[in-house]
This record gives structure tokens, C-alpha cells and sequence, in this order.
């Protein structure tokens, strides 16, 4: 640059990409991100009503944390989306994006609540408890594998593959529900056989077994030959074929474990939290796990901050949504969207920096 | 009745082929856009937001004029479309996020906004009225039948689609810029060695695509379902299915004139037979997807060069990359 004699203009910004960057930086980034995030988006709703900007955050924190009640709720949120979550980080880790993590869900509901109708009150609670749980697991093993085989032996592109599936597990919800409920309301009564017994509360057993689903994630993806396999595929597919890794074995096995840890959530959900089944029931948990997954850069211990902050925050817009009074509850997807984008735009602060141009004018004049 | 189904089913399917073309077109880019079914949302929000604003500046609503109802809602939404679409765009190309998760967001946050402003801030009092208008037909073809009907019997929506689809064909095969735009989609970087402007490219085809997939929800509004607003999870789900529908017809717009067609077909034979029993018509409302997935299974198989997705896609671009 101290020759311009090229007569090239230096940009006034440009992109370089760093090297490495400190921990500290990086959680600097997101909590600004966050923080921004969350500004943009209070001031949006406050530009829709009459409210004020602290009781947009008032009402954010006493939705989330207001009662006991709303704690407990929360805290069982957080286990159903990190449950989610484990399902999908192998198959993410593996770069399967699997897309259908609420028809897995769904499905494994589905299984769950099929026991439940049809053995209610004719078998031992206990026997069902346990149908039930072999049933989801297998169901949402089942409804990933199918993808995985076709996209081992044909690589049968994997993210609309298992994107229809979930609408064909909706439409299997719908059509069961039109069988089951005679009345034609198309709503199943909660049904009172098979249901996890509590443990102090109705909301610990899921908590605790989520979280120790995690940490076993954590160690199998960490220090097991398996996780290793994962980690290489995701990499890069030509180097495990040299190392000598069966591809096709790796995804398929993978799969059915996310499928099975997503039937676990659906079973869960059928036998402790709702006791029935809709088309909704997987709540999109499917989609937001995905960016609970991501937005833990794959880390199985970070995505239970991550899956504790998206729930916090659509917990505590339910309230914001009162305060405000909006009659729908569509702000809070609004509200959601924006942090996303927010702590998304985080990956590229990461990986790249700004430089802006520096002034040499003078430096070329001496 | 065949002639009310196949009409549907053009319907349903120029709600899809609008937005199949518009996902091509960013594909081709390199770009896959799974914000594309909240970004037909936001499209339809803004159609109707400019069609309320428009019917509300009239003294008689019954004298509403044709062209201005079409312009006005195809200026909505395209503009809401290429919007929302701008954000994607934003923050893929230039802040170069993941594509898949940055669409997730796009969609959750395009189907949030259009819930918000239908339901709260768009006037749809007058939206039946507009409907008829918009969704009028060649005069000679209104009280025709048959093949007539079916073949002329749409609202404007449906030939634009059938047009810019036909256009999008020729520019991509045919033209200097739809070369260039190919050369991004199988391989950036030489297409930047080639002195082609990547970000400009990248934008234009994005923008461009979104504000077409915007004219696919708007359409489903004010033509087929003649002004009524329930929720945009339909329209989101169309969103998906134009996704699919766009490996369905191996990234050629002019063969998804047909697919689109064929998938409105499947999408509506759930309700064209009167006389089936609930539990038949939800197994055929599982139909289409299960079609989808048998097609993708059939095209990864046939496994021919030219029927591959663009090399690049879902790869964010950096120069300075090896």
C-alpha cells in the first residue's frame, strides 16, 4: 500500500479470517448478540402497544421464573428441548441434517398413547409403562432410519426426506385420532392408564433423565470409537472411507440412535406430560432443537444454556404477550426470530473479522 | 366434477410453481433457502396489506378496477417477500451463516409476522369483494365448460406463473447472465476467477427469487380461497412442499410447470372425492409427501449428472479460502 502506484483503492471495510480466537471474546459476542437481540425485539413490541420497555423485560422474567409452578414448567421444557436436542447432535455431528425431529417425536408419541389406548385398564400400569417405552423408542427409531438407508445407499438427499416425514407422522396422528375418537371432536381425552409415576414432583423423572441422557452423550460422543466415527464422517466423507470407517454403517447406526432418543422424548411427552396426542405435539420442538444443536457449536453440555435460554425466552414472551395484550401469540415467533438471527450473525464475528481502512494518506504524502 | 378438480389443482399448483421457481432461482445461486416457506408468508401479509390499503382508499368498494388490485397486490408482495428475503440474503452472503439454519429462523420469523399483522393491523373487511375481483377470468371463458374452462377459466396469478417460468427457463439456458448465474451455484470460485460479480449475482438471484415465491401465498389468498384468512401454517406447508417440488423437477422451472401441477393434483385429491370415509381422505392427505419422497428416492438413484443439485449449494463463499 505504500506504492499507489496501481492507483487501487483499499475498501473501506474488509473481511479477514481469524485464526484463533479467545473464549472470552467468543462469549462476549453472544451475550452482545443476545443483548441486542432482545432490544430489537422489546422495542418492537413496545411499537405495537402502550406498554413500556421495562415491562417488556418485567414481564419476560415473570413469565419464565414467576411461581414455582412456572419454574418447575420451565425447567421441564428445557429437558424435553435438550432431549431433542441429544437426538439431533449425533446425526448433526455426523453433517445428516436431520430435519425431522418432530415427526421422530411425533411418532414415538404415537406409539406411546397406542399403548396406552389399547391396553388402559386391561394390563398392569407397570407392563404398559414399559410397552410404552419400547414401543416410542422403536417407532422413532424406525421413522430415522428410513431416511438413513436411503441416503447411505443412494444418498437420497436427507434434509426433505426427513422434512416430508414429519408431515406423513402428522397425518398418521390425524388419521389415529379420526379412528380412536368416535365422537369426531378430533381431540383424545387425556388418558388415565400408563402414566410415569411421580417422584416427588410430576416434573423430576423427565428432568433427571434427560440430563443424564446428556452426559452419556456427552461421554459416547467424546471417548467412544463410535463418537470418533461420527466426528470423521461429519468431516469429511472421503477421509473416513481411507481410514477404513463403513460410512453407510455409521449413518444408519447414528440414525437410529437419534431416532430413538427422539421416541424417548415423544414417550415423555405421552406418558408424563400430556397423556394425549395432536398434530402439535412435538410443540416444533424438531426445529428448535436444531438451533438449540447449533447454536452450541455441537457441545452436548453447552446445549442445556442453550435449550434453557430459547425456553426462557418463549416462557417469558407468554407473559409479555398478556402484558401487551396482542391477541395472538405470534410475537413471540417474531421475538424469537430476531434473537435467532441476533446470535446467528454471532458465527460470522467469530470466524472473521473487520478491518476497516486505515488513514495512509498522509503516510504516502511523507 | 373433473373440471372443478383440475382447476384446483392448477390452483394449488401455481401456489407451489411460484414458489418452486422462486427456490430455483436462489438454488441455482448456490443458495438453498428453507426460509422460503416464511418468506411466501410474509409475501401473502404484504399483498394483503397494499390490496387492504388500496379497497380502504375507495368510496364504493365494488368499483375496485382489476389492474390496480393486481398491481397493488404483486407490489406488496414482492416487496414483503424480497424483504424478508434480503435478511436471508444479508446475512448468508455477506455475514456467511449457515443457509439451513439461517432459512429455520427465516421461516419461524416470517410465519410469526404474517400471524401478527393479518390478525391485528390487515383490514379484511373487504377482502371477498376484492378476491372476486382479482380471481376474474377471460370474459368468453366464464360461463364456458370443459376444456375451455379448464384451460382459461383462472385469474391472472395462474399465467404469470406459467410465464415467469417459461422466462427463468430461457434466461437460465439461454443466456449470458443465466450462465454466469449456473457457474456460481457448481463452483464459486471459478466463477469469480471468470470476473463474474458473486455478491451482486448472489443478492439479485436471492431477492429476486423470494419476491416470486411472495406472489405464490398472495395468490392462494385473494385468487383460490377468494380473500379468507385462517393461518399461515397452510401456507407454510405449501412453502415446504415447493422446496420438494423444486428436486422434484431437477432445478428446470419449465418442467415444474407440470410437477406443480401434478403435486396440486395429489394436494387436493383429499377433498375432490365426496363420498370417502374420514379415515381414507386422511390417508390421502399423506399422500403428496409420500409421493415427494418416493420421487427423490427415484431421482437419487437414477443418479445422471445433469439431474444433481448446483455442486455449491449450502456453501458459503470466501474469497480468500483455499
Amino acid at each position: 500500500m505504500k506504492k499507489s502506484k496501481n492507483n487501487l483503492k483499499e475498501p473501506f471495510v474488509r473481511i479477514v479470517k481469524r485464526d484463533n480466537i479467545k473464549v472470552q471474546q467468543v462469549i462476549l459476542i453472544y451475550v452482545l448478540a443476545i443483548i441486542c437481540g432482545l432490544l430489537l425485539s422489546s422495542l418492537i413490541s413496545v411499537m405495537f402497544s402502550q406498554k413500556g420497555l421495562d415491562d417488556f423485560f418485567k414481564s419476560l422474567f415473570t413469565g419464565a421464573l414467576g411461581s414455582e409452578r412456572k419454574i418447575w414448567l420451565l425447567l421441564q421444557d428445557t429437558a424435553l428441548l435438550l432431549g431433542t436436542s441429544m437426538a439431533l447432535l449425533p446425526a448433526f455431528k455426523m453433517k445428516f441434517w436431520n430435519l425431522g425431529g418432530n415427526g421422530q417425536i411425533l411418532v414415538g408419541c404415537l406409539a406411546a398413547i397406542a399403548c396406552m389406548f389399547y391396553l388402559g385398564g386391561k394390563v398392569d400400569d407397570s407392563i404398559i409403562i414399559l410397552l410404552m417405552l419400547i414401543a416410542s423408542i422403536a417407532a422413532g427409531a424406525i421413522w430415522a432410519v428410513i431416511p438413513a438407508i436411503f441416503r447411505a445407499k443412494f444418498n437420497t438427499n436427507e434434509s426433505l426426506f426427513t422434512l416430508m416425514m414429519n408431515y406423513i407422522a402428522q397425518g398418521l396422528v390425524s388419521l389415529c385420532i379420526t379412528i380412536w375418537v368416535k365422537s369426531g371432536s378430533g381431540v383424545l381425552v387425556p388418558i388415565p392408564y400408563g402414566n410415569i409415576p411421580d417422584i416427588g414432583n410430576k416434573y423430576l423423572l423427565p428432568i433427571i433423565l434427560f440430563i443424564v441422557i446428556t452426559i452419556l452423550m456427552h461421554i459416547y460422543l467424546r471417548s467412544s470409537k463410535h463418537g470418533y466415527e461420527i466426528s470423521v464422517v461429519g468431516e469429511s466423507i472421503n477421509t473416513a472411507k481411507y481410514v477404513g470407517i463403513k460410512v453407510d454403517k455409521v449413518i444408519i447406526r447414528t440414525m437410529i440412535l437419534s431416532g430413538a432418543i427422539a421416541g424417548l422424548v415423544g414417550f415423555v411427552l405421552a406418558g408424563s406430560v400430556n397423556h394425549t396426542i395432536s398434530t402439535a405435539s412435538a410443540n416444533n420442538m424438531g426445529f428448535t432443537g436444531i438451533m438449540a444443536t447449533w447454536l452450541a457449536s455441537f457441545n452436548p453440555l453447552i446445549i442445556i444454556l442453550t435449550s434453557f435460554f430459547i425456553t426462557f425466552i418463549s416462557k417469558g414472551m407468554v407473559e409479555v404477550r398478556k402484558t401487551f395484550m396482542f391477541t395472538n401469540d405470534s410475537i413471540s415467533n417474531i421475538v424469537v426470530g430476531i434473537v435467532y438471527f441476533a446470535v446467528i450473525i454471532c458465527s460470522f464475528f467469530i470466524n472473521y473479522k473487520l478491518v476497516f481502512r486505515k488513514k495512509e494518506k498522509e503516510e504516502i504524502k511523507k | 366434477m373433473t373440471v372443478t378438480f383440475l382447476i384446483s389443482a392448477i390452483a394449488i399448483g401455481t401456489v407451489l410453481l411460484f414458489g418452486c421457481i422462486g427456490e430455483t432461482i436462489t438454488e441455482k445461486a448456490g443458495h438453498l433457502n428453507l426460509g422460503i416457506p416464511g418468506i411466501m408468508c410474509t409475501g401473502t401479509v404484504g399483498g394483503c396489506l397494499f390490496v387492504s390499503l388500496y379497497m380502504n382508499s375507495l368510496e364504493v368498494v365494488e368499483n375496485a378496477s382489476w389492474i390496480m388490485l393486481i398491481l397493488s397486490s404483486l407490489f406488496g408482495a414482492f416487496l414483503f417477500a424480497s424483504l424478508t428475503g434480503g435478511i436471508y440474503a444479508v446475512m448468508t452472503i455477506t455475514f456467511r451463516c449457515n443457509q439451513n439454519i439461517t432459512g429455520l429462523a427465516i421461516t419461524i420469523f416470517g410465519n410469526g409476522l404474517t400471524q401478527f399483522l393479518m390478525h391485528s393491523y390487515v383490514d379484511k373487511s373487504n377482502f371477498s369483494t376484492a378476491g372476486k375481483i382479482i380471481s376474474k377470468c377471460l370474459p368468453f371463458a366464464e360461463n364456458s365448460d370443459g376444456i375451455v374452462k379448464v384451460l382459461f377459466g383462472h385469474g391472472f396469478y395462474v399465467y404469470l406463473a406459467i410465464i415467469i417460468a417459461l422466462i427463468t427457463t430461457f434466461i437460465f439456458n439461454r443466456t449470458k447472465v443465466g450462465l454466469n448465474l449456473r457457474a456460481i451455484g457448481e463452483n464459486t470460485a471459478t466463477a469469480d476467477a471468470m470476473g463474474v460479480n458473486i455478491t451482486l449475482y448472489k443478492y439479485v438471484a436471492i431477492l429476486l427469487g423470494s419476491g416470486i415465491a411472495g406472489f405464490g401465498g398472495v395468490f392462494y389468498i385473494m385468487d383460490y380461497v377468494k380473500g379468507s384468512w385462517e393461518n399461515a401454517s397452510t401456507i407454510e406447508a405449501f412453502g415446504w412442499l415447493a422446496i420438494a417440488l423444486v428436486i422434484f423437477t431437477l432445478w428446470k422451472p419449465n418442467i415444474s410447470i407440470i410437477g406443480s401441477y401434478l403435486f396440486g393434483a395429489l394436494y387436493i385429491a383429499a377433498f375432490a372425492f365426496g363420498n370417502i370415509s374420514f379415515t381414507g381422505r386422511e390417508v390421502l392427505k399423506m399422500l403428496p409427501y409420500v409421493i415427494t419422497i418416493i420421487v427423490l428416492i427415484i431421482t437419487s438413484m437414477m443418479n445422471k449428472k445433469e439431474n444433481q443439485p448446483p455442486a455449491a449449494l449450502g456453501l458459503s463463499y470466501f474469497r480468500e479460502d483455499r
